[in-house]
């Protein structure tokens, strides 16, 4: 199963300071859902504030970003634009 | 994404065209937001606060509705009383209700030059008399304006509302430290205590203003019928119409947002100030609106980019391995949360492979202008701290500073301390071509230095639309909805072109409005060329398959015996017929013939945008008599992934390092007691000017971004981000004055020399 890793405090108190999870999840959606089920408010603030990194590729705002085993998984704050 | 982008296969892209819009910007014939008119309109103004925090008591307007020629006056009673909300639009994560005070103040003013009220009259003239007779009683609040005072315990509190994010257990006392964030990898406990060398110090950063030489402007129209209409610059039509809608609670489709040339953003575009409030005073006055920021209100009213302190400490073995990194940052945010801490804290360290870095950050409010995104929003500050100490390692080992980055430069494989794993960079590309570079070991005279320092944005993609149609004469049109604010319509003609195999010079790229094209996130973020541009090669790629069909028609053969070549259908081989080739032109001739209009429109939302790397190197003189500093020459390197039009790449890294230059030197607001800035104009606040400096050399390497067609890296940020660090290093190593607030003018090095002499002069 894909593992996935939270960059950073900012989620913390949805986790009880957890950062690193397994999860079934085989796309950004579904690990959307997964979040939110298991931390209720996490799916929903990683919807809207982060991003994820998946073996160095940034996706912001991508459903169907792939999860898969061996990747580096990690969700990090959205980027702006300047 | 297929990569096209071969170096040598390219006729177009990474030629050097002349710019669509540059005839009309030099002869004055161009339209910005302040020569945008409508029929019949009417002229806005805002009445801003004097005080930089007090409760509003009161607001009498009734004086200045009576005044002859006043046709509308609008407080925050005009406008929907929204809640707390956020999402991510414009510039980056935005609380509409937020933006929405900040527009116009509702019980409370948080920064001299909030606005309070807004009138719209016949003239200029009666709108300022207008402004005099509305009667505001407010109640004084002492006001913080200094990051590390606003943190101070029994510091004025700008909301009672806000209490820090991030901390465990929750605060239950109001607090100006809107949130702590962190992010660590490794120990550094254990990195420091293997280190040989450490150096550890404290800077300081001035607020600063992006200074677009184009005050906001706009006009404004709402029809009995509830549509309007907008003409503005700014970074982002579709963002307008965003915002617009929020704040004012109409319906999206109802809003058409016209885009007019912009003189500069560089983030500070990316938000609303005057457009819900013009919409907002035509619905009063029944006229359409025109409202324009003078240079006052520009400083006064609008968002900097953030000041900070910023806490430094880095060890390395003795033989310059960097062991272990740490910073500790504070922000300002201005009166509302939405400092660029985040980025602040990922950036500081990501130029480097390094094991153990710890960053913590805090974003705090104060009694200034609500912050607004500069170029690579967060990391020319944690970049200053971060490189200057970096080069203070260096001395200290006594290695050459681009040695020392080389050593532990972040490559393809390095772990940053937000976690990502780099994947193709160009960082040792970049510093290997500031070393090979003639500049790096050219002789210096008395009281000359020289300094480096590099730099790291993400970049970004998102969403874009971009169209490519023929036109009957075979001519081509693309439409995108990115406003231009750096030459990106050459850019997109040129993608086009090369695509379509037509000279650019058959090109024409425009920007029409939203309701013309499809939805476009903000220019900005160094993601036009990235994502707009990935758009329309896409666009045209599917119009050269559309062509090709055409030709197979107008040939009777089957489409998949046609390829297409320079510009021209052809037969895919001899068994395919003895057809000459047919021109784009000819097929145009006969579009309707062959099936209808020849275009495509792609809407994408880009992934994979990859960062950019940036090192600098600069040779200043200082007289250490009056502290003046010049800047005797300046190199710019930078990993530009692909250049499609190599002028406008160029003038991005010469704008981004100016403007850092200014940051370094010269730029800070300064406010008096009363917390009133004190110098609000371009004579006071002084950027620098071409007369200031040499011509910045930009180097170009290029380490292409496969996932974009023709490699393109975003090149807009990175460039601001070295700038500050290198002047400071070059100051550094011209009068061996180590300088840490910024900015360094000149009275602050003079007081540095004679501070650095006293003991001396004890003895």
């Amino acid at each position: 199963m894909p593992t996935v890793v939270i960059s950073g405090s900012s989620c913390r108190d949805f986790t009880h300071g957890e950062s690193e999870f397994e999860v079934a999840a085989t796309t950004f959606r579904q690990l959307i859902r997964e979040l939110e089920q298991r931390f209720p408010g996490l799916g929903e603030h990683v919807e809207e504030y982060m991003a994820i990194a998946i073996d160095g590729v940034i996706y912001q705002d991508a459903y169907h970003a792939p999860l898969k085993p061996n990747s580096e998984i990690v969700l990090i704050p959205k980027i702006g634009a300047g | 994404m297929t990569f096209i982008g071969n170096k040598s296969d390219l006729r177009v892209v990474g030629t050097r065209p002349v710019r669509p819009d540059g005839v009309d910007k030099v002869t004055g014939r161009a339209v910005y937001g302040a020569d945008a008119t409508m029929p019949g309109q009417i002229i806005g103004k805002v009445l801003r606060s004097p005080h930089p925090h007090a409760k509003i008591i009161s607001i009498d307007t009734s004086k200045a509705e009576k005044l002859p020629g006043v046709k509308g006056v609008i407080t925050s009673a005009d406008i929907p009383n929204i809640p707390s909300e956020e999402a991510f639009v414009g510039e980056g994560p935005m609380n509409f209700r937020d933006l929405s005070l900040n527009c116009m103040a509702r019980d409370k003013v948080l920064y001299e030059g909030h606005v309070v009220a807004a009138v719209a009259a016949i003239n200029d003239a009666v709108a300022d008399a207008a402004l005099k007779l509305i009667d505001v009683k407010y109640e004084i609040l002492p006001h913080v304006i200094d990051v590390e005072e606003a943190m101070a315990p029994g510091a004025p509190i700008l909301h009672d509302n806000l209490f820090t994010a991030g901390v465990t257990p929750k605060p239950t006392t109001a607090s100006n430290v809107a949130k702590q964030v962190r992010f660590t990898i490794g120990d550094v406990e254990a990195g420091f205590a293997q280190a040989d060398v450490i150096v550890e110090q404290t800077y300081t950063t001035a607020p600063v203003h992006q200074a677009y030489i184009e005050p906001h402007a706009c006009v404004a129209a709402i029809a009995a019928d509830g549509q309007v209409l907008i003409t503005a610059s700014s970074q982002g039509h579709f963002m307008i119409r965003a915002y617009t809608a929020k704040l004012l609670g109409i319906e999206i489709a109802n809003i058409r947002v016209t885009n007019a040339e912009i003189g500069g953003g560089f983030g500070g575009k990316t938000v609303v100030y005057l457009e819900p409030l013009a919409v907002a005073l035509s619905k009063k006055s029944g006229r359409p609106v025109k409202m324009t920021m003078t240079r006052e209100d520009v400083f006064r009213g609008t968002g900097p980019t953030s000041g900070g302190t910023i806490w430094v400490k880095v060890g390395a073995t003795k033989d310059g391995k960097i062991t272990a990194a740490q910073t500790v940052i504070k922000l300002q945010a201005g009166a509302f949360p939405g400092s660029p801490i985040n980025p602040a804290l990922m950036c500081a360290f990501a130029m480097y492979d390094l094991a153990n870095v710890d960053t913590l950050g805090y974003d705090v409010v104060s009694n200034r202008p609500k912050v607004a995104a500069y170029r690579a929003p967060g990391a020319p500050i944690s970049s200053f701290a971060a490189e200057s100490a970096i080069d203070d390692l260096a001395r200290k080992l006594g290695m050459d500073p681009i040695d020392l980055r080389l050593k532990n430069a972040a490559k393809q494989g390095s772990k940053t301390v937000y976690g990502v794993t780099h994947g193709v960079i160009g960082y040792e590309e970049v510093l290997n071509a500031a070393k090979a570079h003639p500049h790096w070991t050219a002789p210096l005279g008395k009281n000359q230095g020289r300094g480096v320092a590099t730099g790291f944005w993400f970049n970004i993609g998102g969403e874009s639309t971009g169209g490519v149609f023929i036109n009957e004469d075979g001519t081509a049109s693309v439409v995108t909805g990115s406003p231009d604010i750096g030459g990106s319509r050459a850019s997109m003609a040129m993608m086009a072109a090369e695509v379509l195999g037509i000279p650019y010079e058959k090109v024409r790229a425009v920007i029409p409005d939203t309701a013309s094209i499809g939805f476009t996130h903000v220019t900005g973020g160094s993601r036009v060329t990235y994502a707009t541009g990935m758009a329309v090669t896409q666009a045209a790629q599917a119009v050269v398959e559309d062509l090709k069909k055409r030709a197979a028609m107008i040939w009777d053969i089957s489409p998949e015996a046609v390829e297409w070549k320079d510009g021209e259908a052809v037969p895919a081989g001899a068994n395919a017929g003895g057809f000459d080739p047919l021109p784009l032109a000819a097929i145009a001739l006969k579009a309707a013939k062959t099936g209808g209009p020849i275009g495509s429109e792609i809407s994408v939302n880009a992934q994979g945008a990859g960062p950019g790397f940036g090192a600098h190197i600069c040779d200043i003189e200082v007289d250490p008599e009056t502290g003046h500093s010049t800047i005797l020459r300046y190199t710019a390197v930078q990993d530009v992934g692909r250049a499609i039009h190599p002028s406008y790449v160029e003038g991005q890294i010469q704008g981004g390092a100016v403007q850092g230059i200014g940051w370094a030197l010269n730029e800070e607001y300064i406010y008096n007691k009363k917390g009133h800035m004190d110098n609000a104009g371009f004579l006071d606040y002084r950027i620098p000017v071409a007369s200031d400096l040499p011509m910045i050399e930009a180097v170009l390497v290029e380490v292409p971004n496969t996932r974009h067609p023709f490699g393109v890296r975003g090149v807009g940020e990175v460039p601001i981000v070295p700038p500050m660090a290198a002047v400071r290093n070059a100051i550094r190593g011209a009068i061996d004055l180590e300088m840490f607030h910024l900015p360094m003018s000149p009275p602050r090095i003079r007081a540095a020399v004679d501070a650095a002499k006293a003991p001396k002069a004890a003895e």
